[in-house]
């Protein structure tokens, strides 16, 4: 490369030069695309794809409205009494409490999943081959599926038509999205994205975080109220005087069920690292058979369970959002991982000489 | 032709297949390839060497994945920042890829690379499959 006059040329321009001559339409790719804007799920991409939501990003303004407004109301009627006739903490609690729910929602919602890039064309290939050993082509074969051993216990994995692989155990895919999702627990419409792998801790931290907010302001709601009317001697003017703690007290009562109810299931599937797709199924509730078919990653140990999904390692993501995408789609793109700009240039380059070879290639034929 | 003198050190033939290394799920969730010795390169390497690739790239994704006192602090902190710290900070297991690419360059230009062969980094694959691209044996001796 050293040698070549492109050498002077901005890396950005050179996906377009050598090629001009193969693809006339390439004069609209004047700018490098990202990965992101070519991606066959259907998922929304922020920031130039460092945020992803889900296309169907359900309720989640409604949540986010909801949490903000509770919280908001609690703050300015409910904290400058409390403050006054209690301690200053409250308010120092209740924020922290606050923000610490916010940012775990929209680290939730802002997260890949753990979705599963799907398979090259040469990988899909592959694949069909081993399958079709035998067999006529006239009529769909069955639905194709592979057992393998975990643990010494039999798993099936099924394939999937639409990304073209089999699915790694406890994969699934999430027709929403329309992407296979890893260890997928569910599709969550409050948090409008799936939950899966790689954000299914940020999603408890916000059930949890949630649950001690809302019987926190419940609680500093009734304490309120109580003092007024103590004070008033009377419970009706108390809540004359503050209406909003009673606007308060209503949202609190109804989410304070479902949500504590949440808590408490997920601290039950992180206790014995079930997913919530596996505990629907019942995957692994024995009821096959006389044999006990237990849970196979499970480590036996709550609390190896609950670090293991809480505290492991954070696994990358895998689908490169922000990886330039080749300027020839033929070519297998020769990404790096997360990071960006610094490698952008030698794979710019293997791009080139492989165009460049076959366009020489193409002239000696 | 005058780019591709230039690209004498990389020269590639035409691809003639490819074979894919699929993961083994025998231990449950964790990253880890196949170490079975594909048929297809019985011509162009030695078993020994091939597993030998695997094994360390298990190993390097076991690394990565490992649960010890590192993982659980690293967890820990993040929460307690409220996930905050991964704007500045890397996580373990994106400095142990960093480790497996340089790993993969290294074995492509030692061993895979003079045999027509070339790796493909896994996590280009979605984590799914070790790719390796079989080139055609054209000129023999060339390059590398």
């Amino acid at each position: 490369m050293k040698n070549c006059e492109y050498q002077q040329i901005d890396p950005r321009a050179l996906s377009v030069s050598p090629l001009s001559a193969q693809n006339p339409a390439e004069k609209k790719v004047q700018r490098p695309r990202r990965k992101w804007e070519a991606f066959p799920g259907k998922n929304r991409f922020f920031c130039d794809g460092r945020l992803i939501l889900a296309r169907q990003n359900g309720v989640l303004p409604l949540t986010l409205g909801l949490i903000v407004v509770t919280s908001g109301l609690f703050f300015a009627f409910d904290c400058p009494f409390l403050v006054e006739h209690l301690t200053v903490c409250i308010p120092v609690i209740g924020g922290v409490l606050f923000l610490f729910v916010v940012a775990s929602l929209l680290r939730t919602s802002f997260t890949d999943p753990g979705i599963l890039p799907r398979a090259t064309a040469d990988e899909a290939a592959d694949i069909e081959r081993q399958i079709d050993t035998s067999g006529s082509s006239t009529y769909r074969p069955p639905p194709r599926t592979k057992e393998i051993l975990i643990n010494q216990q039999v798993v099936k994995l099924k394939y999937c038509f639409t990304c073209k692989m089999f699915r790694p155990p406890r994969t699934s895919h999430c027709s929403l999205c329309d992407n296979c999702v890893e260890r997928f627990d569910h599709h969550c419409p409050w948090v409008g994205n799936c939950v899966g792998k790689r954000n299914y801790r940020y999603f408890y931290s916000f059930i949890i975080s949630l649950s001690f907010l809302t019987s926190f302001i419940f609680a500093c709601v009734i304490t309120h109220i109580t003092l007024r009317s103590q004070a008033k001697k009377g419970i009706v003017q108390a809540v004359q005087e503050s209406p909003a703690s009673v606007v308060e007290l209503v949202i609190c009562f109804f989410s304070i069920w479902s949500i504590l109810g949440l808590s408490g299931f997920h601290t039950y599937l992180v206790a014995s690292n079930l997913t919530t797709n596996e505990d629907i199924k019942g995957s692994w509730s024995g009821k096959r058979g006389a044999e006990e078919s237990g849970n196979p990653y499970t480590y036996s140990n709550i609390i190896t369970n609950c670090c293991a999904t809480l505290c492991g390692p954070m696994p990358p993501s895998l689908i490169d959002r922000r990886g330039f995408l080749p300027p020839d789609e033929a070519i297998p793109a020769a990404a790096a991982s997360e990071m960006e700009l610094p490698p952008f240039t030698p794979k710019s380059d293997a791009n080139m000489e492989e165009n460049c070879q076959e366009f020489s290639l193409s002239c000696t034929a | 032709m005058a780019e591709t003198h230039s690209l004498q050190d990389l020269q590639q033939p035409a691809v003639s297949s490819k074979v894919f290394v699929q993961r083994d799920y025998s231990s449950g969730t964790i990253c880890k390839f196949q170490t079975k010795f594909p048929s297809e390169l019985e011509s162009r390497m030695d078993k020994q060497q091939f597993e030998e690739t695997m094994q360390s790239l298990n190993n390097l994704y076991a690394e990565a994945e490992k649960l010890g006192g590192k993982s659980y602090l690293e967890g820990c902190l993040a929460c307690l920042t409220a996930y905050t710290i991964f704007l500045c900070m890397e996580t373990h297991y994106e400095k142990v890829l960093k480790k497996i690419a340089k790993y993969i360059k290294d074995q492509n230009e030692k061993i895979y690379a003079p045999r027509g062969l070339l790796l493909t980094d896994p996590i280009e694959r979605g984590l799914r499959v070790v790719e390796i691209t079989i080139f055609e044996d054209r000129n023999i001796g060339s390059g590398r």
